[in-house]
């Protein structure tokens, strides 16, 4: 068979194969992605959740007009962001989300520090995962308010109690995210780390954990979702004064009072907090992490 | 050097790498495989050595015992190189480094300093003429480019310790199968290159017979399930006619070594 490589073959002189390679590099190489403008980003991702949004209060407002629940039952949407503004003018709803933000802040870095090793060892030791594996996919699917009575009854009605729910809401995720994350490794790459002279420590730092940073991430992301569920589940659940006011316990406050629009007006706070998070933080950390790889299909 | 060592290379008593009596067998019981049985082989300093044979020969196997990612069932592997750097048929480049970082790492993992690595990284993909490409991520290279990066990974971890004139060993296992054929005609030239101006020793697999001929002082033709060395040729610096005369032997052999295993 004649070989395209003869012609080239013959002048092996340095000049003409580095003309050829250049040549070769510029053709073969991937296109480089044309970043899109901002507006049309905007137009493209915000522009279509914010429509959406829109409709939704209009048809609330519709509802609301033609009577059919009383108005117990269903607010008019202007008596919810009433009462919304009112809380946050009166300083309240600074207090409240500061109260749960913080503590499901703190539970999910709790969560962070606990969950990271036990991945670590579940994916990499087979003992263990034989022991332990089963039972943290177990974990992920048991509802974390089932986590309540016996919390209090531990720790009584105290910030442990809280604690020990998210924790139990959100390491089995982050665990579990960072155990898939190991699993999704190309066999080759820990390979060539040895081959390079990684030794395990080094292996973990420098290929294990980096290669499998998309999965963790997912997993951390599970995990805050998690870990704000489960508080809101704790502190709907365990009020007491000591234990200072929390969005669950406004929400409960809400129902106590018989007050619709501050039950409505508390769903509002705990879905933009949980919402807010995932846009401003683990939204475009994923990004920048799967851009980084050229992994751009799924943005 | 190279030059001295090219004319004497058989008759060196030293050696890059020594394998004698390796060994390997996978698994255990009647499921066993054989897969290396009795492999004796010899590799100068700054030799180029082809090892030629039928896909599933034990290739792969031979160049990870030696690498050290296996070790032999029996058998002895001298070794009086740096540590012997590897390049696969994938670059398997870290997606999450750029070009110059992925050099970089060996010399990381080794402790070397930050400025120093640096520099040496640049060095190296300036040999292979990537130089302008260091800040690239992986995934925007082509195959070639991709390829040449893990090349110049793989001397920056022999190399790299390699400053008190220890030489140099790269592995290399059908680093070039998955490319264009045009591609791989310039990475094969740009290897020579490569090889004369390091004086590392290369140990290089494939399965095509031109491939080795063209670029090996030496070939060895290994023999399949289980492998062992069948004959071996020295190819050094065959043009023309010679070259053509030698593919065809080689080829004829290895056709031979594979259609013995259809009467068995
Ligand atoms: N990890 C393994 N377990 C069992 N058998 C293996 C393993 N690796 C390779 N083999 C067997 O050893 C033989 C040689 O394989 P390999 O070295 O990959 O061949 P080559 O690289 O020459 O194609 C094959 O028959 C293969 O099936
Ligand atoms: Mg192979």
């Amino acid at each position: 068979m004649p070989q395209p490589d003869e012609a080239v073959l013959e002048t092996d002189r340095t000049g003409d194969l580095a003309a050829v390679g250049a040549g070769l590099d510029a053709l073969d190489a991937p296109p480089q992605q044309q970043r899109t403008p901002l507006w049309q980003r905007f137009v493209s991702t915000a522009l279509p959740p914010l429509v959406a949004f829109a409709l939704l209060i209009g048809v609330w407002q519709a509802l609301w007009a033609s009577a059919i629940w009383p108005e117990f039952q269903l607010p008019a949407p202007g008596d919810v962001w009433a009462k919304v503004t009112e809380t946050v003018a009166s300083g309240d709803a600074a207090e409240i989300l500061w109260t749960s933000v913080s503590r499901a802040v703190l539970g999910f870095l709790a969560a962070v520090v606990i969950a990271t090793p036990l991945g670590l060892l579940v994916a990499k030791v087979r003992v263990v995962r034989a022991a332990i594996g089963s039972l943290l996919t177990g974990l992920q699917s048991l509802p974390s308010v089932a986590w309540v009575p016996a919390a209090i009854l531990w720790f009584g009605l105290t910030p442990s109690a809280i604690y020990f729910v998210v924790l139990m809401g959100s390491v089995p995720s982050i665990a579990n995210g960072l155990v898939s994350g190991i699993d999704q490794i190309p066999p080759l790459l820990p390979r060539v780390g040895q081959a390079l002279g990684a030794g395990k420590l080094q292996a973990a730092r420098h290929v294990l954990l980096p290669a499998a940073l998309p999965g963790y991430l997912a997993g951390l992301k599970q995990g805050w979702a998690f870990s704000w569920r489960s508080l809101m589940a704790a502190e709907i659940i365990a009020t007491s004064p000591q234990l200072g006011l929390g969005l669950g316990q406004f929400l409960h406050n809400g129902q106590s009072l018989n007050d619709i629009s501050m039950v409505i007006a508390a769903i509002f706070l705990i879905l933009l907090v949980g919402i807010g998070i995932e846009l401003l933080l683990f939204r475009p950390l994923e990004r920048a992490v799967l851009r980084a790889r050229g992994l751009t299909g799924a943005l | 050097m190279t030059a001295t060592l090219e004319t004497s290379a058989e008759n060196t008593a030293t050696a890059a790498v020594t394998l004698s009596g390796v060994r390997k067998v996978f698994g255990h019981g009647p499921s066993s495989v054989l897969a290396l049985d009795g492999v004796d082989l010899r590799v100068a300093p700054g030799e180029f050595v082809c090892l030629l044979g039928a896909s599933g020969c034990g290739k792969s196997t031979l160049l990870n015992v030696v690498a050290g990612l296996d070790a032999p069932t029996s058998g002895d592997i001298a070794l009086t190189t740096t540590r012997p750097a590897v390049m696969f048929q994938e670059a398997a480049l870290m997606p999450w480094l750029t070009a110059v970082r992925n050099v970089e790492l060996p010399l990381r993992l080794a402790g070397h300093k930050r400025s120093s690595r640096r520099a040496k990284a640049n060095e190296l993909l300036d040999l292979v003429r990537l130089g302008d490409a260091g800040g690239k991520r992986p995934h925007e290279l082509s195959g070639g480019m991709r390829q040449r990066v893990a090349l110049a990974r793989a001397l920056a971890s022999t190399l790299g310790s390699a400053e008190d004139g220890t030489p140099g060993l790269l592995l290399m296992d059908e680093p070039f199968a998955a490319l264009d054929a045009i591609t791989r005609d310039v990475l094969q030239a740009e290897l020579l290159r490569v090889w004369r101006e390091t004086d590392t020793a290369i140990l290089f697999v494939t399965h095509d017979v031109r491939e080795a001929v063209r670029l090996g002082q030496r070939v060895v033709l290994l023999s399949s399930r289980p492998g062992r060395v069948v004959r071996e040729w020295s190819v050094d610096g065959l043009t023309g006619e010679d070259e053509v005369a030698t593919i065809e032997d080689v080829t004829a052999r290895l056709r031979e070594v594979i259609s013995g295993h259809a009467a068995a």
